[in-house]
């Protein structure tokens, strides 16, 4: 069953009138016992064991049974980025990937970039150029913000990248194109570019 | 304390910690992921389990009959509640269609069963098996065909704006028919999603008869009595817990479903269940900004004084739905003897319309400041002197009642300075950069000052920290932050001897977070109560609370200085108060105001369009923390130019729903959409507001910055779009020539 199966019943009626099919094929799967599996995980820098229901998100992985709720849920759809972490050195939407996906992955999230007593200098940055306001997309902001700092260091270009042989920088084309996949409907935009730019001069 | 005199002075206006650029207190938690949302609370009780919420699958109609059985026989169901296993529960404060209970639909995805289950795997699958049987009827969702049936409505957004079905000073019609200038055009805004980015969620528990709610709301008080009046269970049965929100704009004032199906989940399962709307069922089963048609008459002198204006406005609603209250800044902006104002409903089976940000005035300015702009290049003025010449220091429709403060003129000015207005070329279509045509645009925002009562308990221990207890709710505001420096100014103790909780119905009751009245009137509230706790210090101190100074975490009088925290030594001392309102409001019109200036670049070929610059100059009274309330005031510029680009809830006029329902299809902008934002506050107090001598800014932000920007795309290409979002289907077929 793919996970398209999974995420498309929302509404009662499509399984009953649109696709009649579709219900029985779901009714076997879902009247069985769950498939569990086992999963080890580096999360934050400690291994982490876990035995899942194998439909289990990454995403749910870390809230729900890991309880680091810092990772957020905003669409479950891979359209707002508020759950994006830091997976094997890339950003990633972590609810569109499966946690038993990840055996052996190297994971970070906002919890692992810094705490309230010992910030990560781009969560400063962020509470010093105010980048935030309810605070739902900000931990996506922020590990997303470290991952494009780390891409554009690394010289991977992106489609506002003229020049793809020269040294790439941090210029706010760059860092508004590279983050556009986290939306922030507070519309803290035009702050998170500064506290971006700010930690791109300090790392420079 | 009521508040029925102007406030002279008083220790907010030393502006030691208020008024000061100051970091969220909140900020190290939100940016470490340690704030935790209502859906996060893992530790407020145990065994929680999984709510799954399922949404009709028809727009009108009724439901005949759900079966659950397959469901129920699914790995780790643990209970079904179904709306026909339920009565026809009440409504909620403000809400207009029903959450839950009864077999009748009123429109597409409203709340028809929860499955409750060990995981929230198995409960997402469970709810697959459930089928039902629905007997359709046909609905009304096409707001351009049942305009024409749309009857005179009177109403109010309950959030500063509102009127009568008809409103009439003077004799618009013959001033109109007499002016020697005059516009009339029909402007369109389509519904909009509040598109918050925390779905709507609730944990729910039972324990006995008393039920806590620990979930996400902007308005406790009014939760707190809607839950109970639903459920049928006294108040004092009830908690509410939300002391952070991720998002709301509108769309968290009212309590929704997942409250209602959480609590009945968890009766039916006997456990704690967590439930969050899905993001689709975010769109269609909760509310939603509703579509306008706007007319805008204007009649005018040859020299540009307004003296004839109209503005009517048609939206719909659900039966008992109010309207849209487009028209109420039309009453107050400009000058001008004869005004007519209406408003018109229409009945449509869609989901509920209610209030988003800055109701009634987001969509209003849209429409109106677009109308000023054409009005402008018809009498051959610029835009900004055609808005100062027809400036008024007092209400027009009853000019004995003048505005408490209003330096509208001083935003347009000092705006059009600091955006280089000078350099626009009147002539739209005349500038070109490379490949984009470049155009200048602005309007005017301009949003009322609402007073609503609200209260807080301060306490004082031994060590001289100062803790502050209210319902109020930071829904992203700043409130946190702006009620520690109330209190740390109040007390004289600095801001990290204050801690501030909030958002719980045990605390006293407040304005909560809507219709920008949360920050003026909570930290009045918070003022209120640290006036109490003074009195209360100086009394066990035994010195006189009109001598007595609180500064430096000590409290002097004469040559006598004492630490703050003495005054506790033989035990906590609190003090609970309300700011309450005299009639100063009803005397004066408090209204806030804003220049907006935009440059937008069109390219010559795809018409796409990029804002490249955006600034708002805002007079809204004592800004108490600049930091914070420029934060607010750029999201509402950011959800402006949604607006104006690119956010529509696409209605399938078919089948009766918004068919865009993700965030996916419903497009709200992005990093890419948004350049570098500046914010100018004038520098000025209103003490006929209250003892801060502040009025709300949340909500200014948003009013306005839509025609900004089309006035913009209009300087830059000669093409006037009335039809909002301005996507560039609408611009192509008649861009110029790119030549």
């Amino acid at each position: 069953m793919s996970r398209r199966d999974l995420v498309a019943g929302a509404t009662a009626a499509a399984a009953l009138t649109a696709l009649p099919s579709s219900g029985a094929r779901a009714g076997s799967a879902a009247t069985d016992a769950p498939v569990m599996a086992k999963v080890a995980l580096t999360v934050n820098g400690q291994r982490r064991e876990l035995e899942l229901d194998a439909r289990t998100s990454l995403l749910d992985a870390a809230r729900e049974h890991l309880h680091l709720t810092g990772s957020k849920k905003g669409c479950d759809h891979g359209q707002c980025g508020a759950c994006t972490m830091i997976v094997d050195g890339r950003r990633i939407n972590s609810c569109l990937t499966l946690a038993v996906m990840h055996q052996g992955s190297e994971i970070t999230t906002i919890e692992g970039l810094g705490q309230p007593g010992n910030l990560h200098p781009m969560q400063a940055a962020f509470v010093a150029h105010d980048g935030y306001q309810c605070g739902y997309c900000t931990p996506g902001q922020i590990c997303s913000g470290v991952a494009v700092l780390a891409e554009i260091k690394a010289g991977i270009p992106s489609h506002v990248t003229a020049d793809l042989t020269g040294a790439m920088e941090a210029t706010p084309a760059e860092i508004r194109e590279r983050m556009s996949g986290n939306i922030c409907r507070c519309g803290a935009y035009s702050n998170i570019v500064e506290a971006m730019t700010e930690v791109a001069g300090r790392q420079a | 304390m009521k508040f029925d005199t102007p406030a002279g002075q008083n220790p907010i206006d030393r502006l030691t910690v208020v008024g000061k650029p100051t970091d969220r207190i909140d900020g190290k938690f939100k940016t470490t992921g340690t704030a935790a949302y209502a859906y996060e609370r893992h530790d407020v009780v145990p065994n929680q389990a999984y709510g799954y919420a399922l949404g009709a699958g028809i727009a009108k109609g009724r439901v005949r009959r759900i079966d659950t059985e397959a469901a129920k026989r699914a790995p780790g169901v643990l209970a079904i509640v179904t709306t026909l296993d339920t009565p026809k529960l009440g409504l909620g404060k403000m809400n207009v269609a029903s959450l839950f209970g009864g077999d009748q639909v009123q429109h597409y995805h409203q709340a028809i069963a929860v499955v409750v289950a060990e995981t929230f795997e198995q409960a997402r699958a469970a709810s697959f098996l459930v089928s039902v049987d629905y007997a359709p009827e046909a609905g009304k969702f096409d707001l351009a065909a049942e305009a024409k049936a749309a009857k005179p409505v009177e109403g109010s957004s309950g959030e500063g704006s509102g009127g009568g079905a008809e409103d009439r000073h003077g004799d618009f019609e013959g001033a109109f028919a007499e002016a020697p200038v005059t516009l009339d055009q029909t402007y369109t805004t389509p519904d909009e999603s509040h598109a918050m980015m925390e779905p709507h969620a609730t944990i729910a528990a039972w324990d006995g008869d008393r039920l806590t709610l620990w979930t996400s709301n902007q308005m406790i008080a009014w939760t707190h009595e809607s839950i109970a009046k639903i459920l049928g269970i006294p108040k004092e049965n009830v908690r509410i817990d939300s002391p952070y929100i991720g998002g709301g704009f509108g769309g968290k004032l009212f309590v929704r479903s997942d409250a209602v199906l959480a609590a009945l989940g968890a009766k039916a399962a006997g456990r704690p269940v967590k439930l969050a709307l899905t993001r689709p069922l975010v769109i269609n089963n909760t509310t939603h900004r509703p579509a306008t048609i706007q007319n805008i008459r204007i009649g005018a002198t040859r020299d540009g004084h307004i003296t004839a204006i109209a503005h009517v406005s048609t939206s719909g609603n659900l039966q008992d739905g109010k309207p849209e209250t487009a028209v109420d800044q039309t009453k107050l902006l400009y000058a001008g003897a004869n005004r007519l104002t209406a408003m018109r409903l229409a009945h449509l089976d869609l989901p509920e319309g209610n209030s988003m940000r800055a109701p009634g005035e987001a969509p209003g300015l849209m429409a109106l400041e677009l109308a000023m702009d054409e009005m402008a290049e018809t009498l051959g003025l610029d835009p900004v002197e055609f808005r100062i010449r027809n400036d008024t220091q007092v209400d027009p429709g009853k000019p004995e009642r003048p505005f408490s403060h209003r330096d509208f003129v001083g935003c347009l000015k000092r705006g059009a300075e600091a955006f280089g207005w000078d350099k626009r070329n009147p002539k739209p279509g005349q500038v070109r950069d490379g490949q984009w045509r470049v155009g200048l645009g602005m309007a005017a925002g301009f949003r009322n000052n609402l007073l609503m009562k609200s209260g807080a308990r301060v306490r004082l221990d031994r060590t001289g920290t100062v803790t502050v207890e209210t319902d109020m709710t930071d829904v992203g505001t700043g409130s946190y932050t702006i009620i520690a420096q109330t209190a740390a100014e109040m007390m004289g103790v600095p801001l990290d001897r204050v801690v501030v909780r909030l958002g719980d119905s045990a605390y006293p009751v407040s304005a909560g977070s809507g219709g920008q009245f949360g920050a003026n009137n909570a930290t009045s509230g918070v003022y209120a109560a640290c006036v109490k706790l003074r009195e209360g210090v100086a009394q066990r101190l035994g010195i006189n609370s009109a001598d007595a100074v609180f500064e430096d975490g000590q409290v002097r009088s004469g040559n006598r200085a004492v630490p703050l925290g003495e005054a506790a030594s033989a035990g906590e001392l609190s003090a609970e108060d309300s700011i309450e309102y005299g009639d100063l409001s009803k005397k004066q019109q408090q209204s806030t105001f804003a220049g907006h200036f935009v440059e937008v670049g069109v390219d010559v070929d795809t018409a796409e369009v990029r804002v490249r610059r955006m600034l708002a100059v805002c007079a809204a009274g004592r800004i108490l923390n600049p930091k914070s309330a420029r934060s607010q005031v750029i999201g509402g510029m950011t959800m402006g130019v949604g607006a104006a680009l690119m956010e529509e809830l696409a209605v399938d006029a078919k089948r009766g729903f918004f068919a865009n329902h993700d965030l996916a299809g419903y497009e709200v902008p992005v990093h890419a959409d948004i350049p570098h934002q500046e914010v100018i506050f004038l520098d000025e107090v209103d003490p006929q507001s209250s003892p801060m001598k502040a009025k709300g800014v949340g909500e200014l932000g948003i009013c306005g910055v839509g025609a900004a920007v089309a006035n913009a795309i209009y300087n830059a290409t000669g093409v006037r779009v009335r039809d909002y979002p301005i996507t560039l289907d609408k611009l192509l077929a008649r861009m110029p020539d790119a030549a």
